[in-house]
């Protein structure tokens, strides 16, 4: 019977295996926009009760948004509100939430999905008509102001939108959705400058 | 497209954001296993399919994910109200919700 | 020169921009800002179309919308062909082509005109009387017949090479119609500075300003004024002004659809842009403005070529520049037709006479029309019309009857009066009044937050529909917003009319000469062929509601949907019944107020964007390696990979055999995964499935099954204990998103109190199944952290670790009955590790294989497929799965559905397997199974197959099928008819292969 445990020693001659996110690199645009993949990113879903929001914004190093449709941001970490006790925390700087939340021994689940979501970033004065192609939320900025937050739809796909300024949107979505929603996207940026 | 008010994002969004999830305000008895047949089938297979104001559980599946309850006419197709999951059944109903506007 | 019958004098249109154009063939000249109808009456055409029934010749009878006879084929290539295009609202661009429809051979001979002259076989509900008889006929003769003669014009038969696009909006004030009225409620909602949208239907603003040239506002002429106007809204941030476009639908809450009709009317439309651009608007408040729409005059003939409305004459003549005639005659029952007579004899026609119905009418335009010298004839009826493909002549009596006189003519201009266009307030689920002294249907009770001005709410007069509209402008913003921005409504300067037209009522229904007791031909809906004659034999024949007249008549029921005929349909019908008009009733406006194009009304969702593809991180090597693909859901799966030469039935047959004999990688990331995590999990798994979960260990794995709250199983599939608090729930892969939300739900409002919460995890790991006698070896160099050996790692358990340097979670398990794993990686790193995978597979004889060996394979182990072996109505016990059922548990979904009278039944269908009596024969799935073949059809059906394969590794065909009472036939021998013989089958036990389960554990 084949010893079953590879020591270190073999691993350290491992080929190392790379990353291949979907769709990276890819970008398209249209007269007032562009449509860009955006590089991976560290993500969680965070569920907490009001008890462990505190120390688990302590964590985190951003304040948990507990209003509808907000979000809050700070080094490169944005923590959106999905719904009650629902948050998509995204690190952009390389470093770790699910580690941060295992410090907090209150109750809360802290799952992995950083693999789960692309982002793809959509900006430009046509970035809002871009997205209302297929989204039917309102998109000025009285109804969805500079950091509101929302999980909705895009055509026939689900999405996250965030807006990061008034013509700087990141739409999120999950792996195997993402050639339909960038494909999407891209036709909507076709008819922006309208 | 129908605009429902989320009560748990606590405003109106539109109705491709949510899918209805059947008549509200039934309840799983806590010992299901000890219901009779008559009881069980009242509670699994009954419905009231009112013309006029129903009771229902709708899911804001693609918003914030909450189950809810709605109160709406299904004859004028109106929300007259929504409330959240696990609150009871209003006794009183708005005033007017359905009412037509004359003008 | 771009038509003998233009008029440089007169219209807006700059003679120099000259266009090109072609008619069956036949080459014109006209001029930018033309309509195709325009541009034929510029060159003397009138002759453009033949009618849906009798073929009559049909001409021109609006300027608008409302046209229901000029319709006609835009043909830009070979799959640019639209047919039912109202030439009155084609706009012309050079080198248009248009082709007349509903003839054969040609337009000015047409065989099918032989049905005016069988007419009275075709009257009104023929469909319901002629074709009864003999019964056989209906399917060989009369069905096909009607079919190749009913519709209009021919539908494309290539793909729509065009692009639409879509947009939602949003908006306080929606604006629909930019009339006068539109236009001046935009006016006082823009500047409080709300947000506002304006639409309408037409190229240029300004609705009837286009023909009513004797108005004046803010000292400019009517369309001028309408022109500089929406050059100021559309230089506002807070306004989009959209037109060519359409308010088609007026759905619930304010929303509402419109179609922009962006390239049509474009030379060179060019690829970038979209043909149409659907709007789906959501309005605070809407203002409608949809004007009015003139009816025609119903007598005998009046369908002729030359015939038209007043209005649409006045609109080609003050617009285009285009005398509809040389020598016209007006039939009228108002005032407004004798503006389009002095229109007409100011720009150089001749008026032949005046027809008035009414007695003795007074008013500005009646003097203004004798003292240019034109006849003017009262109490008197046009009775007939003359003339086939061009009317020639109206024959004139006096209304009570008396000596006729015959006037020749090229042209009769006609006008009944206006009918306020109150289609999409209607749609709105409001309700129509009807107005006694004007005869009119007007709002009347508002079922959203809607608002109606001008001329479709029944206001007469220019001054007073825009006082109207500027008023209700302004008071939609302020309700729209309840601000700052609110507050400044209304307070700009209101438009000022300094000069307009008058105005009077008119009449509905038939004519004299075509009234009671006549069987001329005098049409009430031009498009499908109804007379007046047809409406009164409907009530004769019994139909009372106006509902049951239109669908006997079919009056409105064409692509104009009755805009010029409703109201002279129900009058007539009313007339009939002698009831007055409210007692009728109005049929229902129903969307659409136009024909919208299925491209606007899909929009993206065509090609790639018609569903979301979903492929996973591993797909590309699958592709790359020539693997077919199956979709599954949306997902595409590789179904087989076939070497060189191989057909299907070879390649699953190899991986099969590969499987067993050395060791298969599948790719088993589309498997639902959920997360369950909290300190409730295990009691949430409890309630959820039917199993035990809590004394399930850290560390190992358990198939659960999950019923509905009927007792029927809903899904199944391992799920690992990660944690005390931690589960790995995988599900199958078309149940993965219906066993969240079923899992959400029951948790949000059943469990509530549970503290426990779900992610779906599905797309957070792809998943390599490495199964087979070999598969340790594969994995074992790879891995890191984990101890693999069957001591530490045994058959059914999980671990963390590392592979490739990567995050792993490793499940032993296997759905093959093989030694087998499955390897969870991070999405982004799945195709890494299988080629890693790969590579190692590779020294140990190792295949890929695709979803039918993976089907094969479980089938050989007796593993049933939710979905495919189970229809929704199969208990855990029917499935053989009752140990499955934790004994001692006391609540879990579907526990009390479980013991349902029905379910504890006996003869119950249930799982078996199945052999055939000849190996070599593979049974079809969904093939019905009967204990006696030789039984009268139709006979005892007692079960189906569920799952058929040909099993390599056996050496002989499998099946696994419901049957009812099946465990309790074991050996007994059953059929299978099919059409070309029946098949002898043994049942037996559902495990074909490895009946121990030894390989399981090495």
């Amino acid at each position: 019977m084949a010893k079953a445990v590879a020591s270190k020693a073999d691993t350290a001659v491992l080929p190392s295996v790379e990353r291949r996110p979907a769709l990276a690199g890819r970008a398209a645009s249209g007269p007032s926009v562009k449509v860009e993949m955006l590089p991976p990113a560290q993500r969680i879903s965070l569920r907490a009760p009001e008890t462990a929001i505190a120390a688990l914004s302590d964590a985190l190093g951003v304040a948990l948004p507990n209003k509808p449709k907000t979000s809050a941001a700070m080094s490169g970490r944005t923590a959106l509100w999905l719904g009650p006790e629902e948050w998509l925390v995204i690190d952009e700087a390389g470093n770790d939430p699910l580690a941060d939340c295992a410090k907090v021994p209150l109750l809360h689940s802290a799952v992995g999905i950083s693999h789960r979501n692309v982002a793809i970033a959509v900006t430009g004065a046509g970035a809002a008509a871009t997205i209302n192609a297929g989204c039917p939320q309102d998109l000025s900025l009285d109804a969805f102001p500079v950091g509101a937050a929302s999980r909705t739809i895009l055509g026939k796909a689900e999405i996250v939108l965030l807006r990061n300024g008034p013509d700087d949107f990141r739409v999120e979505c999950w792996r195997s959705f993402s050639d339909y929603v960038f494909t999407f996207l891209s036709e909507g940026a076709r008819d922006a400058a309208v | 497209m129908l605009l429902i008010r989320c009560p748990y994002c606590e405003e109106e969004r539109p109705e491709l954001e949510f899918r209805n999830a059947g008549e509200a305000h039934i309840a799983r008895s806590a010992d299901i296993a000890g219901d009779s047949d008559d009881d069980f089938e009242k509670f699994f297979f009954i419905r009231s399919n009112p013309k006029g104001i129903i009771y229902e559980r709708w899911r804001h599946i693609h918003g914030c994910a909450r189950f809810f309850n709605a109160v709406r006419d299904t004859i004028t197709d109106k929300f007259v109200m929504t409330y959240k999951a696990g609150e009871p059944k209003p006794s009183k109903l708005p005033n007017n919700s359905n009412d037509v506007v004359a003008k | 020169m771009s038509g003998a019958f233009r008029i440089p004098s007169a219209g807006r249109l700059k003679q120099a921009k000259t266009a090109r154009f072609s008619f069956d063939g036949q080459s014109y000249t006209g001029i930018e800002g033309d309509t195709l109808a325009s541009a034929l009456l510029a060159n003397g055409v009138h002759l453009v179309g033949r009618s849906f029934k009798y073929h009559r010749p049909r001409g021109i009878l609006s300027a608008g919308a409302e046209e229901p006879n000029a319709l006609v084929e835009i043909r830009r290539d070979a799959a640019r062909r639209t047919p039912n295009v109202r030439a009155t609202v084609q706009e012309l661009y050079d080198g248009l082509e248009a082709q007349s429809q509903n003839r054969w051979p040609s337009l000015s001979f047409d065989v099918g005109a032989v049905n005016d002259i069988a007419s009275p076989m075709l009257s009104a509900g023929f469909y319901y009387k002629t074709f009864m008889w003999p019964k056989a006929a209906w399917k060989s003769l009369y069905e096909p017949r009607i079919r190749q003669a009913a519709g209009l014009g021919v539908s494309p038969d290539k793909p729509d090479p065009d692009h639409y696009s879509s947009r939602y909006a949003h908006c306080d004030v929606l604006v629909l119609g930019g009339g006068a009225a539109g236009i001046a409620a935009a006016l006082a909602a823009a500047d409080a500075g709300v947000r506002v949208i304006l639409a309408d239907e037409q190229a240029e603003f300004g609705g009837s300003l286009r023909f009513e040239a004797a108005a004046k506002i803010d000292g400019q002429d009517g369309f001028s004024w309408a022109q500089a106007a929406v050059a100021r809204l559309s230089a506002m941030d807070n306004v989009r002004v959209l037109s060519r476009t359409t308010a088609f639908g007026y759905y619930a809450q304010n929303f509402v659809g419109l179609v922009e009709r962006v390239s049509d009317h474009l030379k060179n439309p060019g690829h970038d842009l979209p043909r149409e651009r659907l709007w789906q608007v959501r309005a605070k408040r809407v203002v409608l403005a949809s004007g009015a729409i003139e009816r025609h005059m119903v007598f005998a003939d009046n369908d002729r070529p030359g015939i038209m409305l007043a209005g649409a004459a006045r609109t080609f003549l003050n617009h285009h520049g285009v005398a509809v005639g040389r020598n016209v005659g007006v039939y009228t029952a108002n005032d407004s037709a004798y503006s389009a007579a002095i229109d007409l004899k100011k720009a150089g026609v001749n008026v032949a006479a005046i027809v008035d119905l009414r007695d003795n009418p007074t008013g500005p335009v009646i003097d203004e029309a004798r003292a240019l010298g034109i006849e003017v004839n009262f109490g008197r009826a046009v009775i007939r019309a003359g003339g086939k493909l061009r009317v020639n002549s109206m024959t004139v009596q006096p209304k009570n009857g008396g000596g006729e006189r015959t006037v020749p003519v090229d042209a009769i201009l006609m006008s009944a009066g206006w009918t306020p266009s109150v289609h999409l307030f209607s749609q709105s689920r409001g309700k129509v009044a009807f107005n006694d002294e004007t005869k009119r249907f007007v709002p009347g009770i508002y079922a959203q937050d809607c608002v109606s001005v001008g001329a479709c709410n029944g206001t007469d007069g220019l001054s007073a529909s825009m006082d109207e509209a500027y008023a209700a402008g302004a008071k939609a913003a302020r309700d729209a917003s309840a601000g700052d921005l609110g507050a400044k409504a209304g307070k700009g300067t209101k438009p000022k009319v300094d000069a307009s037209e008058s105005w009077s009522r008119g009449m509905l229904g038939a004519a004299p000469g075509a009234g009671p007791g006549t069987t001329v031909k005098a049409f009430v809906d031009f498009q499908n062929d109804v007379t007046a004659k047809d409406i009164r034999q409907a009530v004769h024949e019994g139909m009372r509601s106006i509902e049951h007249v239109k669908r006997f008549t079919t009056n409105g029921m064409a692509t104009d949907q009755g805009k010029t005929s409703n109201m002279h349909g129900l009058a007539i019908a009313a007339e009939t019944l002698g009831k007055p008009i409210p007692a009728v009733g109005l049929t229902t406006f129903r969307a659409p107020y136009t024909p919208v194009t299925f491209g606007a009304i899909i929009s993206h969702a065509r090609g790639p964007l018609f569903d979301p593809t979903r492929k996973t991180a591993i797909h590309p090597w699958a592709e790359a390696q020539g693997a077919v693909f199956e979709d599954v859901g949306q997902w595409k799966r590789a179904w087989y990979f076939p070497q060189a030469g191989e057909d299907m039935h070879a390649a699953v047959g190899r991986e099969c055999v590969a499987v067993r004999t050395n060791a298969g990688l599948f790719d088993a990331s589309t498997l639902g995964k959920i997360e369950v995590v909290g300190p409730d999990a295990a009691k949430f798994m409890e309630l959820l499935y039917t199993n035990p979960w809590e004394k399930l260990e850290p560390g190992r794995c358990r198939y659960g099954i999950m019923l509905r709250e009927d007792g029927f199983i809903y899904d199944d599939g391992v799920v690992g204990r990660l944690a005390p608090d931690r589960f790995h729930v995988t599900t199958t892969t078309g149940g993965a998103p219906r066993v969240m939300n079923h899992m959400e739900d029951y948790l949000q409002t059943e469990f509530p109190h549970l503290n426990v919460w779900l992610t779906s995890i599905t797309e957070q790991w792809a998943v390599i199944a490495v199964q087979g006698p070999k598969s340790r070896d594969i994995i074992a160099p790879l891995v890191e952290d984990i101890d693999v050996s069957d001591e530490a790692m045994p058959h059914m358990s999980v671990r963390e670790g590392r592979i490739c340097g990567v995050p792993t979670r490793l499940f032993r398990m296997s759905f093959t009955g093989e030694r087998g794993f499955e390897v969870n990686v991070p999405a982004d790193y799945g195709q890494a590790v299988w080629e890693a995978l790969w590579a190692e597979g590779q020294k140990h004889g190792a295949t890929a294989y695709g979803t039918e060996a993976m089907h094969v394979l479980r089938a050989e182990k007796g593993y049933i497929i939710v979905g495919q072996d189970t229809d929704g109505t199969l208990t855990p016990n029917d499935a053989g799965l009752d140990w499955a059922v934790g004994k001692k548990k006391t609540d879990f979904v579907g526990i009390r559905g479980l013991t349902r009278p029905d379910l504890i039944a006996k003869g119950r269908k249930q799982l078996i397997g199945l052999k055939t009596k000849d190996p070599k024969v593979v049974l079809e799935e969904g093939a019905q199974i009967v204990e006696d073949p030789k039984q009268a059809i139709p006979m005892k059906m007692i079960g189906h197959v569920t799952s058929s394969y040909w099993s390599q590794n056996c050496g002989r065909s499998i099946a696994l099928a419901a049957v009812a009472g099946g465990r309790d036939r074991m050996g007994d021998t059953l059929y299978v008819p099919m059409p070309d013989g029946v098949i002898e089958v043994e049942v037996t036990g559902m495990v074909f292969f490895d009946e121990t389960g030894g390989r399981l554990n090495g």
